[in-house]
């Protein structure tokens, strides 16, 4: 099948400020893209060129096979959802919804027709003869979904539409986007700073950095393999540790020293055939790290350590001991008997590990 | 022991402060009317003195009410005063300002909206040298440009003609209705914009159906600020009109200017009066809109 979105070294300046370097994606419908990144790094701006209302400076890009590099946005059959909700604030949710119909001239019974499916999937009905300004942050975030899905459009546009609710609306809402990710199959693109928002809702992630593409992959990729430490560092609450070490070779696999300020170094195993350099970063997550005796597996190695603050989390217990001049967070399970100032078994999953090359933070393996 | 004698002392100085409160109250009442009094005496002395006969205003004291209220002085100034030849008094005059005042103050907001709107929303290159161009316009002596624009309407062969005053009126206002027009969109998010240009609307579809709607709050405060520009305009109505075509404000001159012998103060005073009346009724009508409109902030999605 044609890929839905298909963008090729596009380009995008501000004057002489390059915003987007040399960005290539594409998305097979069905497919959930997330744009992540910090503020700043041009998501938001993709996404607008990518419905039309930024001029890209160069590249091309289609949609459903057809090119609309210079398309204006009402003819890309696409719909977009504002953070800010961007309803029209004179109009009844009801207008707000069928507006889009109205200017491109659908007859009034197909858009009655419309407007109360979508009322009903949304689940607004009660709210139609409202104006914005009568409804809570959630009900104006569901009519500005409403506008987008009246529309039946090729390409979803989400640009962060849930940093405005608080935290217990927004898993909510995000729930709901999932739900009707897979009820209506569309094909979305969306646009978030945040990680976990990224990793439930996607099934591909792209994640940029000052306007350059970092990664592309599906949330596992992402967030098992980062290609790089931004991504390693981005990706994942709490973060993936990274801790400075030195390799040797050592027979078919590698020994991992990490020094430490007290206690002699750590030395560690890896048995996986990998050519290191000296210097390298290691990558461990925090869930690869756990208690001893509580983690099986070939790569697993166990080693005292000393726990220098201990977290209770709930569901799980956070113990942040320093390794390499790095404060290095394990995550154990609730009953650990971990007590902050005493030495503890850990047990580090080798076979989990990630290695960045300490100039350029590439990934190694 | 303190806790028993805090209330005495405290309710003391509470019944000190309640006395000096309601002292200061009335000071600042009889000083509020006393400003109101001194600002309502030429308004005052006006009304009185053309509802007065001449011989009553010779003979007695300005401050004091009409013994005998005639209306006389209001006809004579509303159709039969003369300026310079004609004796036809304001009513033709009158008739030209409303013909000037509203086709202009209707353009020129027209135009400042539109033009707010295109430098509010639609950021284009040199969209705010434009503007600040527009705004500079604010700022020019009226009499550095009479000369040039004389030229201009000449030009236009509108010279002399009311529609050569609508056209001066709306040239000149457009530099306010713009900046208030431009202040009032920027607060309006992007994104409204956006939204709108995704669902299909165009450039005047979206200014039609979603920023007009929006904007009565400034559209009565530019309407109440262009109508008292353009009616109280002087300079332009003497230096652009010909007879036939003067606004009120010249003819009101005239009036007070080529009487002949004995001075009409009551006609003058009535003349004055009818002139400035309808910017009055349009305070008055409009002017709680014009509060809300100056202090429109951000609206709210």
């Amino acid at each position: 099948m044609a890929p839905i979105l298909d963008i090729n070294n596009l380009y995008k300046n501000y004057g002489a400020t390059e915003i987007l370097k040399d960005i290539n994606i594409s998305i097979e419908p069905g497919d959930f893209l997330v744009l992540v990144g910090p503020s700043g790094c041009g998501k938001s701006t993709l996404l607008n060129c990518i419905a039309g209302l930024e001029e890209i400076t160069g590249g091309t890009l289609s949609i459903g096979g057809n090119d609309m590099t210079h398309v204006s946005p009402k003819d890309r059959d696409i719909a977009m959802v504002f953070q800010s909700y961007a309803l029209y604030p004179t109009m009844t949710v009801a207008k707000n919804i069928t507006f889009g119909m109205k200017v491109r001239g659908v007859d009034q019974a197909t858009q009655d027709a419309k407007l109360k499916e979508v009322a009903s999937l949304l689940q607004i009905e009660p709210l139609l003869n409202r104006r914005p300004s009568q409804l809570s942050g959630g009900q104006r975030q569901r009519v500005a979904m409403g506008r987008a899905l009246v529309r039946d459009p090729k390409l979803f546009l989400f640009d962060e539409p849930l940093s405005n609710l608080d935290a217990k609306l927004r898993v909510e809402m995000r729930t709901e986007i999932k739900k009707l990710h897979q009820t209506l199959d569309a094909s979305i693109v969306y646009v978030t700073h945040d990680q976990i928002e990224a990793m439930t809702l996607a099934t591909k992630i792209v994640v940029l950095k000052g306007g350059v593409v970092q990664q592309i992959g599906t949330p596992a990729e992402i967030y098992n393999n980062p290609a790089n430490l931004f991504v390693a560092d981005f990706m994942g609450s709490p973060a993936m540790n990274l801790i400075p070490a030195q390799a040797t070779r050592n027979g078919s696999g590698t020994q991992i020293a990490i020094a430490r300020d007290q206690g002699e170094t750590l030395l560690l195993n890896d048995a996986r055939d990998l050519s290191l350099p000296q210097d390298v970063i290691l990558g461990l997550r925090p869930e690869d790290i756990a208690e001893a005796g509580f983690r099986a597996g070939d790569g697993v190695q166990e080693a005292a350590c000393m726990v220098d603050m201990v977290e209770p989390a709930g569901a799980d217990t956070y113990v942040v001991s320093e390794l390499g001049g790095k404060q290095v967070t394990a995550r154990l399970h609730a009953e650990t008997s971990a007590q902050a100032g005493k030495m503890l078994n850990l047990a580090f999953d080798m076979s989990k590990v990630s290695y960045f090359a300490k100039e350029t933070g590439e990934r190694l393996n | 022991m303190t806790d028993l004698s805090m209330p005495q002392s405290q309710s003391q100085t509470r019944t000190q402060s309640a006395a000096g409160k309601i002292a200061l109250r009335w000071l600042l009442y009889v000083l509020l009317g006393l400003f109101a009094l001194y600002y309502l005496m030429p308004l005052f002395v006006m009304v009185t003195t053309s509802l007065k006969s001449l011989e009553e205003i010779r003979t007695g004291s300005l401050i004091s009410l009409p013994r005998e209220v005639s209306f006389d002085a209001w006809k004579t100034a509303w159709s039969g005063a003369c300026t310079g030849i004609q004796c036809e008094g304001l009513r033709p005059y009158f008739w030209n300002s409303v013909l000037i005042a509203v086709p202009a103050v209707a353009i020129s907001t027209l135009l400042g909206a539109l033009n707010g709107y295109v430098v509010a929303q639609w950021r284009f290159k040199g969209a705010n040298i434009i503007f600040s161009l527009m705004l500079f316009g604010c700022f020019i002596p009226f009499q550095v440009v009479l000369l040039p624009m004389a030229r201009l309407l000449g030009m236009m062969g509108i010279a002399g003609t009311i529609p050569g005053l609508i056209f001066v009126h709306v040239i000149y206002g457009l530099g306010f209705t713009t900046l208030f027009f431009r202040n009032y969109y920027v607060t309006i998010p992007a994104e409204l914009t956006k939204a709108a240009r995704v669902d299909g609307a165009g450039f005047l579809r979206i200014f039609w159906s979603i920023f007009l709607p929006l904007s009565l709050p400034i559209v009565v405060v530019t309407v109440i600020w262009q109508f008292t520009q353009i009616w109280n305009d002087f300079l332009f109505g003497v230096s652009f009109s010909q007879a036939g075509t003067q606004p009120v404000t010249v003819a009101l001159n005239n009036i007070v200017n080529s009487t002949t012998g004995v001075k009409e103060y009551n006609v003058d005073m009535a003349a004055a009066i009818i002139a400035g009346l309808p910017t009055l009724l349009v305070y008055v009508v409009a002017g709680k809109y014009f509060i809300r409109g100056l202090t429109a902030g951000s609206v709210k999605g």
